[in-house]
């Protein structure tokens, strides 16, 4: 393994009862490197990232995060590790009894040391980042589905991780939003060199944020490269699926060239 | 055949769960005694779950003091033991009524809620974030409620034994026309500290049982809003079942008296 390697995930497999969802997957991520993984609804994107950050356990095979294997971590070694990671879950998973504040905020009380005024400052500014003003106070029940997502991913980024796992950031955000959401994935990767790991339907974003695009077919990755060698792939269920990425690829260029 | 394995199954099942319940059980012991203490969620949660009860739990009590006081005045009437209504309804409410209707009431009313909320947070991935957050979920989601329930259920009971006396008090004195006084005197005469404690140390297995139960059930909800339905009904009527098992079984064991000795 490269010293640069910062995930590994080594011939992987899952099954939920007689349902195969993972079926030997092998993916590594570089330190400072923006994956973004595709793949159809039910591929099994969301348990993949589950695995990264211990949520699941693997039935057979390895994911290894700076060097140490997940799924034998006691205790207290998995809870150090998810120290380095934020999580954006897909439904957003805000705890309900708490204020927006208080769930971006969370791991700031319950971690560090920082004075409550630190603290609120703080959110208020990953808030600020998501596009979210003055909703510290409110419930979450009180928000917009995107709202919520935005929240979800203020409360990812909140301890700035070196590892941020995004489920589907931009799903159900206007179009302005979602541009917005993918700048703030680039700068976070930019600004504190973050690892970004994103699940996303959307090829625009795909294209934009990724330095790899792994797809995920039938429990095992079919096609990982960089954008544009995704995008050229010969493999009909990637062409399929990459199409707009490509069309948009070639239409840059187009662009670039007049 | 199928019979036969379909008992096999849920044998099995039966065990799985038990042993899973047992490892929950030990976890939350583990997380008690692990600091730091989360103070604040253990008193929210002896709000929620003994605060709140408290006016049902009374008013059950109370009702059930009264009926006891009238049924049994029925009863000794029949042998002219009357002055000993105020006896039994003591015995009665601190021994065994006390308890046992506060703590099924408990798992109705808080036990249930433990679970929706818990189930809800389950499926809804709220248990994973927290997970993910570094913060385990059985310190900070459970230990609370098991605590706030161990600690609450002989508090209520407390409550239901002296509105129990009282409505007894109620009905003897004011419908069927006893002497205050000698009520009152028959009603403390016979009552032994152990009558009282017995019931209180009953309700506090209880109030575990409710926690662990009500906790476990919400904890592993499987399948969306239905699941939690489930998983909400489960807790109620487990719990509800186990509290009438141990409170046999406690009562023999530790509470018995010697048929014929004092
Ligand atoms: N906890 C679980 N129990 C049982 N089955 C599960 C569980 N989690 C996921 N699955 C199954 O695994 C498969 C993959 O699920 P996953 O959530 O990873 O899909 P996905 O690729 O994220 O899809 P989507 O794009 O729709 O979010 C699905 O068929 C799902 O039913
Ligand atoms: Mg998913």
């Amino acid at each position: 393994m490269a010293d640069d390697t910062i995930i590994q995930v080594i011939d992987l497999y899952k099954a939920f009862g007689a349902k195969a969802v993972l079926t030997g997957a092998n993916l590594t991520i570089t330190r400072g490197e923006s994956m973004v993984v595709i793949g159809g609804s039910g591929s099994g994107k969301s348990v993949l990232i589950k695995h990264m950050i211990g949520l699941l356990k693997p039935d057979a095979g390895r994911v290894i995060v700076d060097g140490k294997e997940v799924g034998a971590l006691n205790e207290t070694d998995l809870n150090d590790l998810r120290r380095k990671f934020g999580m954006l879950f897909q439904g957003a998973a805000l705890f309900d009894s708490l204020t927006i504040g208080e769930n971006v905020g969370f791991a700031l009380k319950e971690h560090t040391s920082l004075p409550r005024r630190d603290r609120e400052k703080i959110v208020t500014e990953k808030l600020d980042m998501v596009g979210l003003y003055n909703v510290e106070n409110l419930k979450p029940a009180e928000l917009s589905g995107g709202m919520k997502k935005r929240a979800g991913l203020a409360r990812a980024i909140a301890m700035e991780p070196e590892i941020i796992l995004y489920d589907e950031p931009t799903t159900g955000l206007d179009p302005v939003m979602c541009d917005q959401i993918n700048e703030l994935i680039i700068s976070l990767q930019k600004k504190i060199g973050a690892t970004t790991v994103t699940i996303t339907h959307d090829m625009v974003s795909a294209n934009k944020i990724a330095d790899t695009i792994a797809m995920l077919l039938d429990g095992k990755f079919a096609a990982v490269g960089k954008p544009d060698e995704v995008f050229a792939s010969k493999i009909p269920e990637v062409m399929e699926f990459c199409y707009i990425g490509k069309v948009l690829r070639e239409t840059e260029a187009i662009y670039k060239r007049n | 055949m199928s019979l036969i394995s379909s008992l096999g199954a849920q044998i099995i099942w039966a065990a799985t769960a038990t042993g899973k319940a047992m490892i929950f059980t030990w976890d939350i012991f583990r997380w008690i005694f692990r600091p730091p203490f989360r103070i604040r969620a253990v008193f929210e949660q002896m709000q929620e779950i003994g605060y709140y009860s408290v006016p049902v739990v009374a008013i059950t009590a109370l009702s059930t003091g009264g009926v006891l006081a009238l049924q049994s005045f029925i009863g000794f009437k029949r042998f002219g033991a009357e002055t000993m209504v105020g006896t039994v309804v003591a015995i009665s409410m601190t021994r065994e009524l006390g308890p046992v209707l506060t703590g099924i009431i408990v798992a109705g009313r808080a036990g249930s809620a433990m679970a929706a909320e818990l189930g809800t947070m389950k499926v809804t991935e709220q248990i994973d974030a927290l997970y993910t957050l570094s913060a385990d979920p059985v310190k900070y989601l459970i230990v609370p409620r098991f605590l706030a329930a161990t600690i609450m259920l002989p508090v209520l009971v407390i409550v239901a034994d002296s509105v129990g006396i009282l409505g007894g008090a109620g009905i003897g004195v004011g419908t069927l026309g006893a002497n205050p006084i000698i009520y009152m005197q028959k009603t403390f005469e016979f009552l032994k500290l152990n009558d009282i404690f017995s019931g209180l140390f009953k309700s506090m297995v209880f109030g575990a049982i409710i926690g662990v139960v009500c906790c476990y059930q919400g904890f592993y909800t499987e399948g969306g809003a239905e699941g939690v339905g489930k998983a909400t009904t489960r807790s109620v009527v487990i719990s509800s079942i186990l509290i009438l098992i141990v409170d046999y079984v406690l009562t023999a064991i530790l509470f018995g008296e010697a048929p014929g000795g004092g």
